[in-house]
């Protein structure tokens, strides 16, 4: 008998309702997007902010979310953490979902989506781009992701065969499934070098872009671990997970610690401290981004507060728009590709990234029912 | 927990980055023969000949903005516009090249750089560095629509038709594209046979160098021949005085320096260039990269240990089949 | 009806033109001179009154008496009756019946008679070199001439470009020290007509301005009149279309010079050069003749330090952009939308009902967990 079994109940809820309405409102503009006319009919991108939400958002952000898996797949597997076994499968759907519905984001913002192969055609690889490596890495880690989820699925279909051979492999898979988000999440990062002086000095680490992103992707995916946690309990009305979650916690702490850090580091030799207190719009985002990592911080190293579940979803989240806020803020809000160029995203465009969220979530609504996603109660 | 484990991870990791260090990539060289041009801002009258001249050697149409004008009247580069004529404007705007109360005219175009953004962050090789030729190429064929050529360009040059669904990236090509080929029939750029002023000079990079730091070197007030056309053998020359010019040459050094160069009596940051500095954010880029990557050496070795230590941990797992 | 308190027949008579067409000509001297349409009317009964005829004094310097004869070949009706029926000419070399001592009587009778009430009209360039011996008439220096006639004038009209700053004889390397006749009447207030030839409408109009008003038109630091030089030729030219969409003619007779096309890269200097050349023509030849209309480059002859000092075929400066109003700013972009409200919105809706959600998340966990404790 699986450690896992589906959730069951009914699928049509009043949330998913809501939630399809909102897809369905996305699929309006994505048909605008592909059929009518075009990226320029739906979004506000423009000369001077080539990517706009659908690339910040749905793919330097959505899948920095979609890190649980990585996270978990590291501390369990590296660090040899069983302990935290119970939350790795949701963990994984979540990140199946979330760097599968990224790369369908890659898709829609591609402006010459119909020739998408390109890229995994050898003879056109430039091994001097950044985005080459995310392209591959991002592609074969849904693969890996998809692979990672399977048993679920084998599981419920019966499958015992396929399963054990599986099994076998497995290790190889797990090492790739924690190699792979390494190697692309550091180079969402190093994207930003090439952008050299657009990006707002605050944010331009230059050789230390790789090293940022990868430790925001790990905050991110340990927040998410305990939001997706949490959010289960509260919406699924299960028992919290708070102790392990509270151990998630405790590995994030250093994480925190070591960003912050380095971060004030950086700033220190390259000179630039000076910018946080400048006053303008930058050094504001710079503080509230700081902010949504210092709260945490003070959540975690607090012995009473990281061991409430309540504190520790706050922390979650505050972490959580603190990775998505530093990734807007050196990707967009204080990007600067020179005077007179400005960027919003229009209503079409947000609604598209809504649409492309509440997919995610109804399929994972769906999938946590119908099959053994969710550890079993111990004492259901 | 086998915290030994993982140091020893770390340790080989770091032993293999060690080796794995590239060189730093320092900035690419120009090319010898590099083809370029030189826009002397103080040469130009505002003609927009060259804008004329572009959108025919390119079969573009015009862009009109909005209910205002009725003729092509871009207000910067576009999927329709590889060449526009801006103007820079200070109080009265009287004065030719003055600083204060003056205007200047300031060419938008392709730069050509020596050390390309667009063609180091392109994922599919389809921004190239023509070999012979120097000019930084477009091969819409292999393009995916990434559009990180258009963020790695430090002028914003790169333009993506986002009207159009199937639409391209369009950029200048120095007129040498199929179908125009001007170059490759020993013909010169179309802006620069357009302009009736030699404000856009074309010739090597190496010959357009020289003639800046020529007209750097006059003093202002003097007589100086101006040549019109090709700066190695002129259709023609015209005189006029010299203006004061800003000991500036604009793209001899910027961010690995720039096939097209720009010289003015105005400074150039006022003229809309990007504060860039003498390394290329490519460069830097590529040696991050090269350094990660290096023959794929680092990615394989954590692959081997990621393997082994996962291995382990599974065997030692009492969950066993669970994922 | 005012006409009709003019008695025009004396006039008809007078100068042999026709009512209608004298009103006619009147009309269209005040509408090129942006005068109100009863400035036609008050034109007409100031040249119809004889009593206001002013006497003129015409000098003639260096000069090839090109105005004059430009002058003399203006189509206007009777043009030259006009002229010479409108004013009280005096004394002027060349249309002058008289000669030789006779007419120098008749000249320095006239000033004496009408101190400060002539019109001074010069034409040709004064010599100032070696005190003015480059130009004699009836044994005076133009100079001195010049001075004595401007003493006691009501108005000084400098008539084209030698008059107005020397023209062709004041090119490099003025052998003769050759001046305007600004320059020479330092203090006084001298009216430029340049031109080579000059046009004879510009003339016209302003003395007949000077005629009905009393005083000179409004004019510019050149002493010319802003109706007539406000504006460049560039400005007015019937071939600016093509400059400004890039389109020239290289060569005389290649494809673009006969399609029409611009001649700034032929050395064109309408760019720099400010006269009514384009709306006026030339003379009313009619068939759009004038030197840009038959194919040839303005030469910027009314214009100093272009006209007879830049070589012909080299590039003018353009002045029409000063200041600049047809070109982007660097900082124009195209297509840059800002934010709209619905978007300002959704992106509020979006990240409140994230805050909100783990707010409430959190409630309902906190009380799990109160239960627990």
């Amino acid at each position: 008998m699986s450690a896992y079994q589906p959730l069951g109940g009914r699928i049509f809820t009043k949330p998913f309702i809501v939630l399809f309405i909102i897809f369905l409102i996305g699929c309006f503009f994505m048909y605008q997007r592909f059929v009518v006319g075009g990226m320029g009919a739906v979004s506000n991108l423009n000369d001077g902010y080539a990517w706009g939400i659908w690339v910040v958002y749905d793919i330097m952000i959505g899948t920095a979310f979609a890190c649980g898996g990585y996270a978990l797949a590291f501390t369990v597997y590296v660090f040899n953490k069983g302990k935290y076994h119970p939350l790795v499968r949701p963990a994984v759907l979540a990140s199946l979902l979330g760097y599968a519905l990224g790369g369908f984001s890659a898709f829609f913002d591609m402006g010459r989506f119909w020739q998408f192969y390109e890229i995994f055609l050898p003879g056109n690889w430039n091994f001097n781009s950044a985005m080459l490596e995310v392209g591959l890495c991002v592609t074969a880690y849904i693969i890996i992701l998809a692979l990672e989820f399977a048993p679920a699925l084998l599981e419920r279909l019966g499958m015992h065969g396929l399963l054990k051979a599986l099994n076998k492999v497995l290790f190889l898979i797990i090492a790739l499934g924690v190699l792979l988000p390494t190697m692309h999440q550091s180079s969402l990062g190093s994207l930003l070098i090439a952008m050299g002086h657009k990006v707002h000095p605050l944010w331009q680490s230059m050789h230390l872009q790789p090293l940022f992103a990868l430790l925001s992707a790990l905050i991110m995916g340990f927040s998410i671990v305990v939001f997706e946690a949490s959010s289960a309990a509260v919406g699924f009305g299960r028992k919290p997970e708070t102790p392990l979650l509270a151990g998630l916690g405790k590995a994030v702490i250093g994480l925190l610690a070591a960003f912050l850090v380095i971060r004030l580091i950086v700033l220190m030799v390259q000179g630039r401290l000076g910018l946080i207190f400048a006053g303008d719009f930058a050094s504001m985002m710079f503080i509230l981004e700081t902010a949504l990592f210092v709260v945490p911080l003070y959540i975690l190293l607090s012995p009473t507060r990281s061991r409430r579940g309540s504190q520790l979803l706050i922390a979650a989240v505050s972490m959580l728009l603190g990775g998505a806020m530093y990734r807007f803020d050196a990707y967009l809000i204080t990007y600067n590709p020179g005077p007179g160029y400005s960027y919003f995203p229009s209503a079409p465009e947000i609604m598209i990234t809504l649409g492309i969220i509440a997919l995610e979530i109804m399929i994972y609504l769906v999938a946590v029912k119908l099959l053994p996603v969710l550890h079993r109660e111990e004492h259901a | 927990m086998k915290r030994r484990d993982f140091l020893k991870l770390t340790a080989g990791g770091t032993a293999a980055l060690a080796c794995g260090v590239a060189e730093a990539r320092p900035n690419l060289e120009a090319n010898d023969n590099a083809i370029g041009m030189l826009y002397d801002s103080t040469l130009c009258v505002g003609c927009k000949a060259c804008v004329a001249k572009c959108k025919e050697v390119n079969n573009m149409p015009p862009e009109i903005d909005g209910d205002k004008l009725a003729w092509d009247s871009a207000r910067d580069l576009s999927d329709k516009t590889h060449n526009v004529i801006k103007v820079y404007k200070n109080g009265t705007a009287t004065v030719k090249d003055a600083e204060i109360d003056g205007y200047c005219f300031e060419k938008r175009s392709c730069m050509h750089c020596v050390d390309p953004g667009c063609v180091s962050v392109c994922p599919c090789t389809a921004m190239r560095i023509d070999a012979k030729t120097g000019i930084v190429t477009h091969h819409p064929e292999v393009c995916i629509g990434c559009r990180n050529c258009m963020v790695g360009c430090p002028y914003n040059v790169p333009q993506f038709e986002y009207d159009n669904v199937f639409g391209q990236i369009q950029k200048c090509e120095m007129c040498n594209q199929p179908g125009v080929e001007r170059i490759d029939k020993g013909m010169m750029t179309g802006c620069a046979e357009a302009c009736p002023t030699g404000a856009t000079l074309f010739g090597t990079r190496e010959t357009l160098l020289d003639e800046a730091k020529r007209r750097m070197a006059l003093k202002p007030g003097e007589i100086y021949n101006y040549p019109v056309g090709d700066v190695r053998k002129p259709d023609k020359h015209h005189e006029k005085k010299v203006p004061e010019y800003k000991q500036h040459i604009w793209g001899e050094k910027e961010a690995g320096g720039t096939n097209v160069m720009h010289i003015s009596s105005i400074p150039f940051d006022k003229l809309g260039m990007p504060p860039l500095e003498e390394r290329s954010a490519a460069s830097v880029a590529e040696t991050v990269q090269h350094t990660v990557y290096n023959f794929m050496a680092l990615p394989a070795i954590a692959l081997a240990g990621l393997a082994f230590v996962v291995n382990r941990n599974i065997d030692d797992d009492d969950d066993g089949g669970d994922a | 009806m005012a006409e009709n308190e003019f008695d025009f027949s004396g006039l008809e008579k007078r100068l042999s033109v026709s009512r209608r067409t004298f009103l006619k000509f009147c009309a269209g001297v005040a509408a090129s001179l942006g005068l109100p349409g009863h400035a036609a009317m008050a034109m007409a009964a100031a040249v119809a009154d004889p009593k206001k005829r002013p006497p003129v004094i015409w000098l003639h310097g260096q000069e090839c008496t090109g105005p004059t004869e430009a002058l003399l070949r203006s189509e206007q009706p009777s043009l030259e009756h006009l002229i010479l029926d409108l004013i009280s000419l005096d004394y002027h070399q060349t249309l002058d019946s008289g000669a030789g001592h006779q007419v120098e009587e008749i000249k320095k009778k006239s000033m004496q008679e009408n101190k400060g009430k002539y019109l001074l009209v010069i034409e040709g360039a004064i010599p100032v070199k070696d005190d003015g011996i480059y130009c004699k008439i009836a044994g005076e220096t133009m100079l001195d001439l010049t001075h004595e006639a401007a003493e006691h004038a009501a108005a000084i009209v400098a008539y084209g470009s030698c008059a107005s700053w020397g023209g062709v004889q004041a090119a490099s390397p003025n052998p003769t020290g050759a001046q305007g006749a600004p320059q020479v009447l330092k203090g006084k207030t001298v009216v430029t007509i340049p031109g080579c030839p000059p046009n004879p409408a510009n003339f016209i109009g302003t003395v007949l301005y000077f005629v009905t008003y009393g005083k000179l038109p409004p004019i510019d630091e050149y002493g010319r009149p802003k109706w007539a030089y406000g504006r460049l030729v560039h400005e007015n030219c019937y071939r600016r279309p093509h400059f400004d969409a890039g389109r020239f003619a290289t060569e005389f007779g290649d494809e673009g010079h006969r399609k029409g096309w611009c001649l700034y890269k032929l050395g064109c200097k309408g760019p720099e050069t400010y006269n009514n050349c384009p709306s006026l023509e030339y003379n009313n030849v009619g068939g759009n003749v004038w030197p840009i209309g038959v194919g040839h480059p303005c030469f910027g002859c009314s214009e100093q330090g272009v006209g007879f000092e830049k070589p012909m075929f080299s590039l003018s400066r353009v002045l029409t952009h000063a200041p600049p109003n047809m070109f982007p700013e660097i900082e124009s972009r195209e297509d840059v939308s800002g934010m709209s409200t619905t978007a300002a919105a959704l992106t509020g809706a979006a990240v409140g009902a994230v805050v909100g959600a783990t707010a409430m998340a959190a409630k309902k966990l906190n009380e799990k967990e109160g239960d627990q404790d």
